[in-house]
């Protein structure tokens, strides 16, 4: 039978206290107390330290290492290089699908990159390891590096992002700029950025015999798992993570690096646990990055501001071995209306680490570049840039035509417009002052955001003792995983949360799917919602089908799950407790298991994203050019929120990205050598607590009938969307300057004002 | 003294006294606490001194452990993420901490805790939130819990004065 | 880091004799030093820890007037001292622009003092610098230069000093008073840092060993405390380095300007005392125009070593806002946000 929790129809049925609710983090006791126990934080027994030795050049060849010098250091146990590194089962340079990227693992001695690994040194303390790393001392055969535009080779991809095309055209481009009114034309260029989550990628790993157990902050545990038993041929059962608490992931511990590998290698070959934490300097290079972008948009307005054409063409920085190339330009493919669009990318080849996905990839710069492009066609068209946006407001998806799950982005738009007092916006800029002299802006964007969906796997056991046990191996590296997936499973279970045990974040449950694209309380939620309900359709069979039961035979009317109960769904008296079900068959639990994937007919009629729009108030020093965010509002629809309290925090997360996008975060090479000159988190700007005094998010209701069962889209990565064009407008409006590369300095803007 | 010398400090952790016989002078306090003594609530997040996640209290002020020789602190009172809840009570600065969502991750929290103890005794900020804003700027939220914290220093200040004056009636 | 001898000293004299033998460093709170250390840059092999050596930790009034500060007074304690940041508000100020509260909670005002610069190829020990390794050439010189000096380089060096809190000392006419193997003297703080000419390896006036024992704030500096200032622009609003500072101090009577301190943050290789710009101030009244006079001389001699031009332009401004400021009055209390252009304090003026 079809229990209604497990069917579509059940979707709206809230069973009161579950999802919904703005509980706060189960994991917060011990994060608070400390107790949170991070990848670095497990010492087994005869740990030892592994320090990786990076290069210092860009391109050629490690010459010599001084491995006696190393190896004579008190405390060093062994120096692992390209001489003496045990073979892998697997070739590093060969891509692991689906996402797995080309990886340096000493398998030669040459150098693609600056902050490679060369070596790894093994010492019994971290500072005997770190000592021994700095004494290797290498020498290098050194080729020119490839640093920039000027001297990296531009290609065609064959895919962006994680298999994108890299061309998608909508209607004729020419065609649509030749009948335009006006054309706005302009390049907009988007710097290196690295995750830099507050956690160094770190690693303990201790083998047993032919199988080893990992703990590592890790976004993609049953993936990991097939690939570190590829690299170490092991069948995949036998590689156990353990991912509990992650500090940050942002998309760089989603994929396997070299280090990692080497430091498992290392435990193998020693027989001893090994523990390896990057330095901060260290996650600049073999752990991903957002590639820089050069993009040109070309947008043709007719006379009443209509998008005639809509012409993204984005240049993205990769490696010299790889390709991961920000998919900057399909920004310009969901969001407005337009008979003509065209997204195309170009690659650059670079003597840089392979780039990777950041934190809403290729999303987070495109719409920075095509935000500040749509209000330079508003000022060009003498529009509101919000009249502007609504007047190329997308009814369906603009390339494909196909409908919307769900599309509440006209809500945003007017209560964030609202809650921000946008009205009030004059529209030529440098004409607002606040009470103390300083120049005000206010600027806005639309964001937006996909829903995917990853395939992933729950079980849930409902106990005699009216609680749970749910299972999936998620993932909580911040978004709230182990309390919202507790609260979808509780739901589907018609238990309290506090009822309800979740067991997470570890490979040997079942898999629950990848912690990206935020797609992750959507695809794990599922699995569990699925899971519930076939714990208690299970339930509903043995009452149904037992003439002692008050519910036997209402098995065509249906019954309904809530508060440790099952009733009657014509008859909420008539019912009994789950307990009393399963005492009376003899039975101490019910089991359910569950899939989830996404309903591909579903996918190929509908449209899903979700949507947003960001209003930002920037002040700027009329004289000195110094510019804080004073304010920002997002208003956000992403179909159902299962934990407002942990949703705002999410978007405030993204939009906060979205202030650094806009006026900090740069990685600063060397231009000749590609050396980093601010690998730290004292030169690469991130803002700090006195760079944010006032966020705003509203959480817009929108209910998604196509999405999934339980309409949950995503929240973790929208909120960067549309904030670095709101700042960057606003930033505009209040000098009168339009900047069109970021971040957003001070000097751009002297030329501007002048010291009156 | 040599490097390979034993060097023995006493530091007092969490209210107990420990001598500790250092190995090798090299050792910073934070990983002193971390890899020798297995308290580790508090975190490395730069090692650099760019980012408060290493934030302890040493003779209850506020300092990053990452930047501070072991060796230096003999004779030190080291309070740590471990050493604030009063058994199963938390500190009033964790309690706000949950209640504002003033986290996501967690991986910067404890320092976040401890240098919110620390500004709450160094008593500079008032209740006004550009102050607290300001003096929690040494601890870096790569994932934007900025406004919960702020929020969660403020209401824990509120109720330890609110304490501190009942006290005093 | 390279394994190293740690010793203690108990007196003044024994941590003089061992921070004097070559590979010797002394370390106060280590939050320069470990820094440096960790990325390499410094490798010492002797470390002279001074943090228990008697009497330094005191801040002293002297019977002049003057102040005289222990070299390892932390930061923190220095600037919430009442009386000291009644007496040297600017100096309170740019010390709590400083860095993060943690940070000045342990570092002292003599390791402040020494604190080296933050240029990334003095930093990066793969690049050449001639600072840390003469004669081995400047990449600053050709490389991303945006924030290096744009007053008193050479083609050697074009390395800023990064302190706040020795701008303010620079201004105040402040003293370093020094204990070596040859005895104490007297070093003026505008005197301590060196230029880097041909040598940019000598960083400071000190000679091998010497080490910082106090500052004396004179009491003549005193007279500035109605109307002083300091202003620091940096890329966040909190927890950075500076891309320019600047301290003015006034000395007005019946409109009349009768004593100016101007100096200037993150231009040069030490903290740059604007005297000529100071002199055109005396006997003027406290106008606009008196104070754009004062920065077009402050910046006369400036000019980019690379791509910071926008530098001197910012300096300029900053130089004429600080003035403003200063003229306006101290403020009551410190700033929410210390030497922030958006600390909003009463009479500030940003109309242009």
């Amino acid at each position: 039978m079809q229990h209604e929790t497990a069917s579509p129809t059940a979707r709206h049925h809230r069973h009161g206290s579950n999802a919904g609710q703005p509980l706060t983090r189960r994991d917060g006791l011990l994060k608070v107390t400390g107790r949170a126990t991070y990848a670095a934080d497990n010492h087994p027994d005869g740990t030892l330290y592994a320090v990786v030795a990076t290069s210092s050049i860009a391109r050629g060849r490690v010459r010599s290492l001084n491995v006696e010098a190393a190896k004579a250091h008190p405390g060093v146990v062994e120096v692992l290089t390209p001489a003496n590194r045990p073979p892998l089962a697997h070739d590093p340079d060969e891509k692991m699908p689906p996402f797995g990227f080309r990886v340096e693992v000493l398998q030669d001695d040459t150098v693609r990159y600056v902050n490679q690994p060369i070596a790894m040194v093994i010492a019994q303390s971290l500072e005997a390891a770190t000592e021994g790393a700095a004494l290797l001392d290498p020498r290098y055969e050194t080729e020119p590096a490839r640093t920039g535009p000027s001297n990296g080779t531009r290609f065609d991809p064959q895919a962006i992002g994680v298999g994108a095309p890299a061309r998608t055209a909508h209607g004729d481009i020419e065609a649509g700029l030749a009948v335009a009114a006006r054309v706005t034309e302009a390049e907009y260029v988007t710097p290196s950025q690295y995750h830099n989550a507050m956690e160094p990628h770190a690693i303990v790993a201790q083998w047993d015999g032919d199988r080893v157990t990992i703990d590592m902050p890790n976004q993609a545990l049953a993936l990991s798992c097939a690939s570190y038993a590829a690299y170490f041929g092991i069948p995949a059962e036998n590689v156990v993570i353990r991912s509990p608490f992650l500090g940050g992931g942002f998309g760089s511990k989603a994929i396997l690096n070299g280090p990692q590998i080497l430091a498992i290698l290392a435990a193998r070959m020693l027989g001893h646990p090994v523990k390896l934490a990057l330095t901060r300097a260290q996650m600049y290079g073999p752990v991903g990055h957002r590639g820089r972008t050069w993009q040109k948009l070309r947008l043709g307005t007719d006379a009443q501001g209509r998008l005639t054409a809509l012409h993204h063409h984005a240049l993205g920085a990769t490696s010299s071995f790889d390709e991961f190339i920000e998919p900057a330009a399909n920004a310009s493919l969901p969001l407005y209306a337009s008979p003509a669009i065209l997204a195309e990318h170009e690659g650059l080849r670079l003597d840089i680490g392979t780039p990777g996905p950041m934190r809403a990839p290729g999303e987070a710069s495109g719409s920075a570049a095509l935000e500040v492009a749509m209000d330079e066609a508003a000022e060009a068209c003498g529009m509101d840039p919000l009249d502007f946006r609504l007047a190329n407001y997308a009814e369906t998806e603009p390339v494909t035509g196909k409908p919307f799950s769900s599309k509440a982005l006209r809500e945003c738009y007017v209560e964030g417009a609202k809650r921000f007092g946008w009205s009030e916006r004059p529209l030529a800029p440098r004409t607002m002052r606040d009470e103390n002299g300083f120049l005000v802006g206010w600027g806005m964007g639309t964001a937006v955001f996909p829903c995917p969906h990853f395939p992933a796997e729950a079980r849930a056991t409902l106990r005699a003792d009216d609680t749970a046990l749910v299972e999936t191996g998620g993932v909580d590296m911040g978004q709230g995983a182990w309390t919202a997936l507790a609260q979808i499973a509780a739901e589907a279970l018609g238990l309290d949360p506090d009822q309800v045990e979740l067991r997470s974040g570890e490979s040997t449950l079942p898999d629950g799917g990848i912690a990206g694209g935020s797609a992750h309380t959507a695809s794990a939620g599922m699995a569990l919602h699925n899971a519930g309900g076939n714990a208690i359709a299970q339930l509903a069979e043995l009452a149904t089908a037992d003439p002692e039961s008050p519910l036997f035979g209402a098995g065509n009317i249906g019954v309904v799950a809530q508060a440790g109960r099952l009733h009657r769904r014509d008859d909420e008296q008539r019912g009994e407790t789950y307990a009393a079900i399963l005492a009376r068959a003899g039975r101490t639990e019910v089991v359910g298991t569950a899939k989830s994937t996404r309903d591909p007919a579903v996918a190929s009629t509908h449209a899903m994203y979700s949507h947003g729009a960001v209003f930002a108030e920037v002040k700027i020093d009329p004289d000195l050019g110094q510019i804080r965010t004073t304010r920002l509002v997002g208003a956000f629809a992403a179909g159902r929120i299962i934990n407002p309290r942990l949703v705002r925090s999410q978007y405030f997360g993204g939009m906060i990205w979205g202030i650094s996008f806009a006026l900090h975060e740069e990685a600063i090479t060397d231009r000749r050598t590609g050396r980093f000159l601010n690998a730290d988190l004292a030169e690469y700007h991130v803002p700090v607590n006195a760079d944010v005094p006032a966020l705003d998010a509203l959480l817009i209701p929108e209910d998604d009938p196509h999405v999934n069962a339980i309409g949950v889209k995503g929240v973790g990565e929208i909120g960067i969307t549309g904030t670095v064009g709101a700042i960057a407008n606003a930033v505009w409006h209040a000098t009168g300057t339009r900047v069109r590369r970021f971040p957003i300095r001070m000097e751009d803007l002297l030329a501007g004002s002048s010291a009156e | 003294m040599g490097y390979h010398m034993s060097l023995s400090i006493r530091l007092t952790i969490n209210g107990q006294p420990r001598d500790v016989a250092l190995d090798d002078p090299r050792v910073t306090l934070l990983d002193l606490l971390r890899e020798r003594l297995h308290l580790t609530g508090t975190k490395k997040g730069c090692d650099r001194g760019q980012c408060g996640a290493c934030t302890v209290l040493v003779d209850g002020r506020r300092i990053n452990s990452c930047l501070a020789l072991a060796a230096s602190m003999d004779g030190a009172q080291i309070t740590t993420i471990e050493g604030l809840a009063d058994g199963e009570t938390l500190h009033p600065v964790q309690a706000t901490f949950i209640a504002h969502d003033g986290f996501q991750c967690g991986y910067c929290t404890p320092g976040q805790i401890m240098s919110a103890v620390g500004l709450i005794n160094e008593g500079r900020a008032g209740d006004d939130p550009e102050r607290i804003r300001e003096l929690m700027s040494g601890n870096i939220c790569r994932c934007g819990a900025y406004q919960g914290i702020t929020e969660a220093v403020l209401e824990a200040q509120k109720i330890l004065s609110d304490d501190e004056k009942r006290d005093a009636a | 880091m390279t394994p190293f001898d740690y010793i203690r000293p108990a007196t003044l004299p024994e941590a003089v004799r061992a921070g004097s033998a070559p590979g010797s460093a002394y370390l106060a709170a280590g939050t320069n030093l470990l820094d440096l250390m960790k990325g390499g840059t410094l490798r010492p092999e002797r470390i002279i820890d001074i943090t228990r050596l008697p009497g330094l930790d005191r801040i002293d009034w002297l019977h002049d007037g003057s102040v005289r500060i222990g070299a390892l007074v932390r930061n923190s304690d220095l600037a919430y001292d009442d009386r000291f940041a009644r007496t040297f508000p600017a100096v309170a100020e740019a010390l709590l622009s400083g860095a993060s509260a943690q940070l000045r909670n342990a570092a002292t005002v003599g390791g402040n003092l020494m604190q080296r610069t933050r240029c990334a190829y003095f930093h990066d020990p793969a690049s050449a610098c001639n600072r840390r390794s003469p004669g081995s050439g400047c990449d600053a010189r050709e490389g991303e230069n945006r924030l290096h000096a744009v007053l008193g380089w050479s083609e050697h060096c074009i390395a800023t000093h990064p302190s706040d809190f020795c701008v303010a000392l620079t201004a105040l006419d402040a003293v370093a008073e020094t204990e070596g193997e040859h005895g104490t003297r007297e070093i003026a703080v505008d005197a301590l840092h060196a230029l880097p000419g041909a040598t940019p390896e000598q960083e400071t006036a000190l000679a091998p060993g010497e080490l910082i024992v106090a500052l004396r704030i004179p009491a003549e500096a005193a007279r500035f405390a109605p109307r002083s200032r300091y202003l620091k622009l940096r890329e966040r609003t909190s927890y950075a380095f500076a891309i320019v500072s600047a301290v003015a101090a006034l000395d007005v009577q019946a409109d009349t300007i009768r004593g100016a301190r101007i100096a200037l943050g993150g231009v040069a290789a030490k903290p740059w005392r604007a005297r000529e710009a100071e002199a055109s101030l005396i006997g003027a009244a406290a106008t606009a125009e008196a104070f754009a006079r004062a920065s077009e001389l402050a910046l006369a001699e400036a000019r980019p070593s690379g791509d910071n031009a926008f530098k001197i332009e910012l300096a300029r401004r900053i130089v004429a806002r600080a003035l403003a400021l200063a003229r306006g009055g101290t403020p009551e209390i410190m700033p929410a946000l210390p030497a922030s252009p958006f600390s909003t304090v009463p009479g500030a003026d940003h109309a242009a």
